[in-house]
């Protein structure tokens, strides 16, 4: 049976372009019609503008014809997790104090992608203001799980994993910071890339927190993240914290085979972790091992320290970056307000959601006078400590592998409790900590069939090998050929 | 009991750039309301700060002018508090590691007389750290409205060390600052445009006493009078307070330059708690000593050491000095004008007469006048040949400053050129004028020289002016020593 | 399930300008007394010496030239205003 349409790659999809055997109008078509088909059941879109991606559809096939076409992305729908600016689209972070506010300008992954000729389409749902692992804190409602509609997709990227799992969009952006992309990822069965920090531009990405956030992709294939992180990459003068890095050529670098040293950190498989995760994990272990890979276990001390020291960064990062939302530029204004100090007190109170909340409430509370040296001071310190587990960790091995989420896909609205729900980011929010690239690629499924997550972790800025290593685990398996029925 | 005031400045100094401190949005004031935004500016979701490298220029630059350390390294810090002026509700600034530490201002205390150069002193500086300006609330009877054309401005705030301890003082301090900021050409500290404002802390104690009494912030000093006299009223209510049996709170207050009254904010508001903690969006400044070096190559002189440079090269009174050196062109100018004529006091005098009342009178700043330093010399040079007579040469220089003429072609042109009087003519004058001034005669043959004034008056007006001045005093002189 | 000694809710929430209901005061305090008990075990690290980490990639001196580009049109800066007039935004009356 020939594949969908919409489930192919843009490997294959960019051949078919090539050879003008399809063109992108027919391609965008395609998804608009998957998307009125299944999205009543995914629900992964907060908006899309259709006549506009039909409208860059058409530019792409204008330029394809003139012999201009930009490369393999020109003329594929990709959709933005709705966190990332798009000029005269809205941009809500999924919460009620944006829900009617239209962006005026572009984030850079947005101008890089239309300079790619990529087709900008569809405001993807998230946790609200990327707070959270289930996407189930969006002011819009809870995207499920292509897999399984009664479970989530993940978060707080929700909205960009299962969209691409259930055939809606080609491509995604989402942004990570704890886990945000590669959590999502695994639990929907896709290829989702977390970079190093600074690689990707932040300017246009809604501030969560700012020294953790990344942008990232979300693709069905290995090749494709590599495509899409080339076309994302590089440095933003417009970002004082974009780094300054050779981009290479990842789609090329995919080739590369080396017998790597892969470190097992013993702190990541401990209690707490799916039976079938575990398992699933260790499989992909034997697979490099019988690549010939060394195979090490290694110990990251700090891993304790990790979810406190996150949660206090964080949320004080946040608390402040979201004091903006304020009711007076922009955004829900709360009315009969007596005062301005009540204004702003009324339209947060009625703009954010309860997540949000407890997120400022306890980053307020870890700045506030007296507390900042026990709190956040402290946590910059072992954020110090964190960082220099992974880079002890990398003068023996070259990458790390582990499992990406502790446990697959849970039930929608199973988890209550906000502590057992950080919980979910164990095995993710260290790599944030420590600025680094890691990715998640399928590794299997649970009996059940929901999608197994493995997670590679590199280091600084050689993406490329990480992609290199994840290449050569997918070309032997074929995870990634399988969909979800819908 | 005698009281001491204790007075330390806080001074917000705007930079001059041609863009906001954290965006590139151009900086300016006098635009129409929100056209000096960008998402940056407005905090829209998403936007990001990047340093501008002219402001960093300017703030290592005034510190190295006040004789500040510079901070090898300093880092960004965001300053947590929701105002609606505030796009970001913080404000990006300096906490712990300001730009510039140290540092003094010196300052020039009122001499005895006006032309008498009074004390100075050295004011000292606690720190300079660089900032974002905020927006402007323009208030209405039933709303405020908010005009973001000033966030994001670049705005230094120069911290005093709380060691002045009179109005006159705090006035001599900001003076000396102003010119400074002026000089270096790091603003143009227009009060009116709120380029430089001014808070200052106040507090009295008795007069041998070390601790330092209750604490009063003064605000809305927005001219360099209004601090004099904002900052004299407060001493004077403080001491009232206590001479009365009363006692100061600690509070801040508002002082109406109109009325000359003070009025307690009151401060109901909860104490402050900024939060401040690094900006993750901003990287580090580390400043080298090649950085500092190229930058202390484009310090000029300051007021005080120009003044006793001109003092000691060109020989001229402090009063002339005194008007100069507080404008660094007007000081260039004479300058120019002193090496060209070789007569510095005359050139100086006028400088500080006649071209600042005719440049007063035209609202005409220097830079677009019409005369130049060689204009100066060369009237100076006619008047020393006695080619142009004091009165004409005011004429003379009237017109020039008008026309943009040279001394000598507007001289020729008004006929102004002195005609030599005869010697026998002005003989007569000035017996004329002796015999008719019997009272003068006997007053200067008892010693008073100022009698001589006295005919001096009556022989110009027979003369209509066209008498050398030197000349009738010799010929007086010499036809008294003769009686 | 434990309430943070120190978390002076009603405090925090002022600082925060966030408008708390009686519903959300008593489980944010259980809540967040749950992550503040988490969090207390970072007082067994030693950090003797350590630096703190507020960069993940130290780099300094990041700024851009002072050559000034235009803004957004005021239409567009104040599109998505709740409130205006006379191109500015209007808020309650601030007293100072």
């Amino acid at each position: 049976m020939a594949v969908d349409l919409f489930f192919k790659s843009i490997a294959e999809l960019a051949a078919l372009l090539e050879a003008k055997t399809l063109s992108s109008t027919e391609l965008t078509s395609a998804l608009i019609a998957r998307k009125s088909a299944v999205e009543g059941r995914v629900k992964a879109f907060n908006s899309s503008d259709d006549a506009d991606a039909l409208a860059q559809a058409a530019a792409s096939d204008a330029r394809r014809a003139a012999g201009q076409a930009r490369g393999p992305l020109d003329g594929i729908p990709v959709g933005l997790k709705d966190v990332i600016s798009v000029s005269g689209q809205p941009l809500t972070a999924s919460s009620k104090m944006l829900a009617n506010f239209v962006s005026p300008y572009d984030a850079t992954v947005t101008v890089n992608l239309k300079r790619a000729g990529a087709v900008v389409w569809g405001r993807l749902n998230c946790d609200e203001f990327a707070m959270g692992s289930s996407t189930e804190n969006s002011a819009f409602g809870p995207t499920a799980n292509p897999w399984d509609l009664t479970r989530v997709p993940g978060g707080s990227s929700g909205g960009s994993a299962a969209a691409l799992a259930a055939g809606e969009v080609i491509a995604a952006l989402g942004s990570d910071t704890g886990g945000s992309i590669r959590q999502p990822a695994a639990l929907c069965g896709v290829v989702g890339l977390k970079p190093t920090y600074g690689l990707v531009s932040r300017y246009g990405l809604v501030a969560f927190a700012s020294s953790l956030d990344q942008i990232g992709p979300f693709a069905r294939t290995v090749e494709d993240a590599a495509l899409m992180l080339g076309a994302i990459a590089g440095h933003d003068p417009l970002d004082s914290t974009s780094f300054k890095a050779e981009i290479p050529d990842y789609r090329a670098g995919l080739k590369q085979r080396r017998p790597w040293r892969l470190g097992i950190p013993k702190e990541y498989f401990g209690a707490g972790l799916d039976p079938a995760v575990g398992a699933a994990v260790e499989k992909a272990i034997a697979f490099y091992k019988s690549q010939g890979c060394e195979i090490k276990e290694v110990s990251l001390p700090h891993t304790q320290y990790c979810l406190d020291t996150y949660y206090i960064i964080a949320t004080a990062e946040a608390s402040s970056n979201l004091a903006r939302f304020d009711g007076i530029r922009y955004g829900h204004r709360a009315k009969g307000a007596k005062d301005v100090v009540d204004l702003y007190a009324q339209s947060r109170a009625e703009g954010f959601g309860a997540e949000v909340k407890r997120r400022i409430i306890l980053g307020t509370y870890v700045l506030s006078s007296g507390y900042y040296d026990a709190y956040y001071l402290r946590a910059q310190k072992v954020r110090t400590l964190i960082r220099q587990d992974f880079l002890n960790a990398y003068r023996e091995v070259d990458a790390l592998l582990t499992p990406t989420s502790p446990m697959p896909a849970f039930k929608l609205g199973e988890k209550s409790d906000p502590l057992a729900l950080y919980l979910c980011d164990i095995y993710t929010i260290g790599v944030n900590l420590a600025g680094l690239p890691a990715l998640s690629v399928p590794c299997g499924f649970t009996p059940g069939g929901l999608p197994i997550g493995l997670q590679l972790i590199g280091q600084p800025f050689r993406e490329a090998d990480l992609l290199a290593m994840a290449h050569t685990y997918e070309q032997a398996h074929d995870w990634h050929t399988r969909h979800p029925q819908l | 009991m005698n009281y001491e005031a204790v007075i330390g400045l806080e001074v917000h100094v705007q930079i001059r750039t041609n863009s906001k401190v954290f965006s590139r949005v151009a900086a300016g004031y006098g635009q129409p309301e929100n056209t000096l935004t960008d998402p940056v500016i407005l905090a829209l979701p998403g936007a990001l700060p990047v340093m501008n490298k002219a402001a960093l220029d300017a703030i290592i630059k005034a510190g190295l002018l006040l004789g500040c350390d510079i901070a090898p390294i300093c880092k960004w810090d965001r300053k947590n508090y929701f105002y609606p002026d505030s796009p970001k509700n913080y404000q990006i600034s300096q906490y712990d590691q300001p730009m510039c530490l140290g540092g003094a201002v010196e300052i020039e205390l009122p001499g005895a007389a006006r032309n008498v150069m009074g004390e100075h002193k050295k004011i000292p500086l606690t720190r300079i750290h660089l900032e974002e300006d905020v927006g402007k609330l323009n208030h209405f009877a039933a709303d405020s409205l908010v005009d973001y054309n000033r966030a994001g401005t670049p705005l230094m705030e120069i911290v005093s060390e709380p060691a002045m301890h009179t109005a006159d003082e705090a006035f001599a301090y900001l003076t000396s600052l102003r010119a400074t900021m002026i000089y270096g050409g790091i603003s143009d500290c227009d009060m009116e445009k709120g380029q430089l404002r001014c808070d200052a802390n106040i507090s009295i104690r008795p007069v041998g006493q070390k601790e330092l009494g209750v604490k009063v912030e003064l605000k809305n000093l927005n001219s360099i009078s209004y601090v004099r006299d904002g900052i004299a009223h407060e001493i004077k209510r403080q001491t009232a307070v206590l001479e009365s049996g009363g006692t100061l709170v600690q509070e801040t207050r508002d002082y109406d330059g109109q009325t000359g009254l003070s009025q307690s904010l009151r401060s109901k508001e909860m104490a402050h708690d900024y939060r401040y903690f690094p900006d993750p969006d901003l990287m580090p400044v580390k400043v080298d000593e090649v950085w500092k070096a190229r930058l202390r190559g484009e310090c000029p002189e300051l007021p005080f050491a120009k003044q006793r440079r001109l003092i000691e090269s060109y020989a001229v009174p402090y009063t002339i000095t005194s008007v100069l050196v507080w404008d660094r062109a007007l000081a260039d100018f004479f300058e120019a004008a002193a090496k060209l004529s070789g007569k510095a006091q005359a050139v100086g005098n006028w400088i500080v007469n006649d071209l600042l009342r005719e440049l007063g009178a035209a609202k005409l700043t220097l830079a677009a006048a019409k005369v130049t330093p060689a204009h100066i010399a060369g009237l100076v040079a006619l008047i020393d040949a006695g080619t142009l007579l004091p009165n004409a040469a005011k004429e003379v220089f009237i017109e020039m400053f008008a026309t943009g003429e040279q001394p000598g072609a507007v001289m020729e042109r008004k006929g102004l050129k002195a005609v030599p009087v005869d010697t026998g003519e002005l003989e007569q004058w000035c017996r004329d004028a002796i015999a008719a001034n019997p009272k003068s005669l006997a007053d200067f043959k008892a010693g008073k020289e100022s009698a001589l004034n006295g005919f001096k008056g009556s022989v110009m007006k027979a003369a209509k002016g066209k008498a050398d001045p030197k000349r009738v005093d010799e010929t007086l002189r010499k036809l008294l020593a003769a009686m | 399930m434990s309430s943070a000694p120190d978390l002076d809710l009603d405090h925090v929430a002022k600082l925060a300008r966030l408008a708390l209901t009686p519903a959300e005061k008593a489980s944010f305090s259980q809540q967040l007394g749950d992550v503040l008990h988490h969090i207390e075990q970072l007082a067994k690290v030693d950090v003797t010496g350590i630096e703190p980490t507020a960069h993940a990639f130290p780099v300094v001196n990041v700024w851009a030239d002072d050559v000034a580009r235009p803004g957004l049109p005021v239409e567009a800066a104040l599109r998505n205003a709740p409130a205006q007039r006379d191109h500015m935004i209007v808020v309650p009356k601030v007293v100072e």
